[in-house]
């Protein structure tokens, strides 16, 4: 085989899996904004979900320890699975309260919500070490990763077709499969239309009977679990069930990012995720030789061709490929 | 009445008396130290004053006895995080300085509702212009004076293009300016890790380290301490270091409060913040009042990343930020957009981070415990905002006449 086809071989999978909590992260934020939501606190969720699925995961394992059990995979994933969810809902719940209830200013609250959520994040990873009495600084989940990372079972008798497609834990599948529905319930379902209609113009949307703060609640906090999946993917799946803390780094930003490059679009996002993925770790495949200077010049890539297709997309101004109109901003019924 | 009120009823405030707003928020910070001051009780908590043969209200007492101590314990280092000595004073208020100036760098922009939350890579062009003065200069044998003046307009000059570019889009083509500066962030962020590698100092560490420490060009583009301006000062003056730059940001203040209250400019950014359209009836020019007000937010910021680079710092590194950029935005928004306000606020968050960050290290708990108390406080004041602006009326007040809160 040629040599090109190896490389795409070895490259692909890699930039699927560094681009699943993408993924994730942009579905959550596409269904947040849609209702109207800016939310900036999504890579404080992310480290949320990921913190609470690794406490799940970690008492779980000790209790698997202690009595000397045997794990059942049900439960190995099921308990960090569960966990992760109400982390992020919780975190979801505090976003709306402070600005659909409270109306506070969304840009400062969801800033205040990434530094505290990245503190909860690494505050109880750190106590969490502790607590296990490590020689590193990080926990491992080894056991239960290995559930999250199972491949499907047929994937090595189809060669490099089931390498390419078949390879990956269930997370990825389910990412994609989440990124799907919300374009189907966005699109399709009279749901979706009246979400659409909460954030492009709520004081419309609430003549007509629906109630924008219900929407904007159930939005923002079905986009907050979902974002924190993709935290949770990140420990539990593609590092191998290890956290240490800050490793999760600025991929959340990179997901707000990328909810403008996928134009507010699920189902764009999947390719557009990949494709992030990809530019994400581009630096590692590109000979530079002994100039290692211009892989960070590299690293800048998803950023700058977010900003090009911000601006492409307010240039070309099409009607359907603009932010919700009401993108960022409280309502108040009596402010109409 | 109609029998269906709902249960709580909330309209707009008009005006709200001062000390009622004060009020205010001094319960919500109260409310949101007594959190953290719980929080903090059981993480440090020793307990032990219970013992086995204690009745219920003797254990109660005990117990009352166990969280003073904790709190009292907790405040003490606080306290002492930021006071204990001298050079801590100083450091404090430097750290205040830093804070405070990029606060009210984001403020003019905010003021026009144009959410800037590009403060961070601002400030970090500042700092990159800088540190390329500081080397690529020395050797050239520019005087001194030259040198700083150079360095002063070149980091303006940085910060203020890395504000205007999203500013013109944004006057334009209406380009969303959020999501926009957020990118230019991390952008500056890899450019100044590209520099890093490129100037990297030992070859192979892939850092700079501090820059003109030594040798032939001894503080080669380093703003002079307080000792050097004035040799009557001794030099172990605890601020000689911090002093220069506490002043700066004391005048930029001042100057700032006036430029938005006072003065033709500040008012004009007030309307276009208020209403485009009525801006536009009053004939200001609104796309060159956006762009204008960012070369000021960029210009402050930069002027923030000289001070770091040339003033205290001398070095430059991707976190030399480190995220006060975006601490920056809370401070200028919970000081409801008040320079003299924004004073006490910064002052406020570097205590705290200061003192969470030493109760971290004393009680043995992991350096990111002041994130999450930083958090909680900004929560309760953001949420008290809510407070301020609306007026709760439950239906039973609904039916009397009166009002609560």
């Amino acid at each position: 085989m040629n040599p090109f086809f190896d490389f795409l071989l070895a490259f692909i999978p890699r930039a699927v899996v560094q681009g699943t909590p993408l993924l994730y992260g942009s579905v959550g934020e596409i269904l947040t904004e849609k209702s109207g939501n800016l939310n900036l606190g999504i890579p404080g969720i992310m480290y949320a979900g990921a913190i609470s699925s690794v406490i799940g995961g970690f008492f779980y394992n000790q209790h698997i320890v202690e009595t000397g059990g045997v794990m059942s995979p049900a439960l190995a994933v099921l308990i960090p699975f569960l966990s992760c969810l109400a982390g992020s809902l919780l975190m979801g719940l505090l976003y709306c309260f402070l600005t659909v209830t409270l109306r506070a200013n969304q840009n400062v609250t969801g800033l205040a919500m990434t530094t505290f959520g990245v503190g909860i994040g690494n505050f109880f990873g750190g106590s969490l070490i502790k607590l296990s009495g490590s020689d590193l600084p990080s926990i491992s989940l080894a056991e239960i990763s290995k559930y999250f990372h199972a491949p499907l079972p047929f994937a090595k008798d189809l060669g490099w077709f089931g390498e390419l497609f078949f390879s990956y834990g269930f997370m990825v599948y389910l990412a994609i499969f989440v990124a799907i529905v919300a374009s189907w319930v966005l699109k399709r379902t009279r749901a979706g239309l009246h979400l659409r209609s909460v954030g492009e113009n709520p004081a419309t949307a609430d003549a007509a009977g629906i109630s924008v703060t219900r929407y904007k609640y159930f939005a923002t906090c079905i986009g907050s679990m979902i974002a924190g999946l993709g935290g949770m993917y990140y420990v539990l799946d593609y590092a191998s069930g290890s956290w240490s803390n800050n490793a999760f780094g600025d991929r959340g930003w990179l997901a707000i990012a990328l909810v403008i490059f996928a134009i507010w679009r699920p189902g764009l996002g999947i390719p557009a995720s990949f494709l992030f993925g990809g530019l994400y770790i581009l630096h590692m495949y590109i000979p530079t030789g002994t100039n290692l200077a211009v892989k960070e010049i590299y690293k800048m890539a998803p950023y700058v061709v977010t900003l090009v297709v911000l601006i492409l997309t307010s240039l070309r101004n099409k009607r359907e490929n603009q932010p919700p109109e009401h993108l960022g901003l409280p309502y108040f019924r009596e402010e109409r | 009445m109609s029998k269906h009120q709902p249960l709580l009823h909330i309209t707009q405030r008009g005006a709200i008396k001062w000390y009622k707003a004060l009020l205010i928020r001094v319960l919500a910070f109260a409310a949101a130290l007594a959190v953290c001051g719980l929080l903090c009780a059981m993480v440090t908590w020793e307990g032990g004053s219970a013992t086995a043969g204690m009745t219920l209200p003797e254990r109660f007492v005990a117990f009352l006895r166990d969280l003073c101590n904790a709190i009292g314990r907790i405040a003490q280092v606080v306290f002492n995080a930021s006071f204990k000595s001298d050079r801590v004073v100083w450091k404090t208020m430097h750290s205040t300085a830093i804070l405070l100036l990029l606060s009210l760098a984001v403020t003019p922009a905010f003021r026009m509702r144009f959410w800037n939350i590009g403060a961070e890579g601002q400030a970090l062009m500042g700092c990159l212009a800088s540190a390329t003065c500081m080397i690529l200069l020395r050797g050239s044998g520019m005087p001194d004076w030259l040198t700083i003046l150079v360095i002063f307009l070149a980091s303006i000059l940085a910060g203020m293009i890395w504000a205007v570019i999203p500013a013109v889009f944004k006057a334009t083509t209406r380009t969303n300016e959020t999501l926009f500066t957020l990118m230019m962030n991390y952008i500056a962020t890899q450019l100044v890790a590209f520099f890093c590698v490129v100037w990297e100092n030992p070859k192979g560490s892939g850092q700079i380290g501090v820059i003109n420490q030594s040798g032939e060009f001894k503080h080669f583009g380093w703003l002079p301490s307080i000792s050097e301006i004035f040799p009557g000062v001794a030099p172990s003056f605890k601020g000689n270091n911090y002093l220069l730059n506490i002043v700066i940001v004391a005048v930029v203040c001042v100057i700032l409060f006036f430029y938005l209250s006072r003065s033709k400019h500040g008012f004009e950014l007030s309307v276009v913040g208020r209403s485009e359209n009525t801006a536009r009836y009053l004939g200001v020019k609104v796309r060159w009042i956006t762009i204008r007000t960012m070369m000021l937010s960029g210009a402050l910021c930069g002027l923030a990343g000289m001070l770091l680079t040339a003033g205290n710092d001398h070095t430059l590194n991707p976190t030399l930020v480190g995220g006060r950029g975006f601490t920056a935005v809370m401070v200028s928004w919970l000081a409801g957009f008040n320079p003299f306000v924004m004073v006490f606020m910064s002052f406020l968050l570097s205590f705290l981070s200061n003192g969470a960050s030493d109760l971290a290290t004393n009680f043995g708990l992991n350096a990111s415990y002041s994130d999450i108390l930083t958090g909680i406080i900004i929560f309760f004041i953001i949420g008290s905002e809510f407070f301020i602006r609306y007026r709760v009326h439950t239906r039973s007040s609904a039916e009397s006449g009166q009002e609560v809160v």
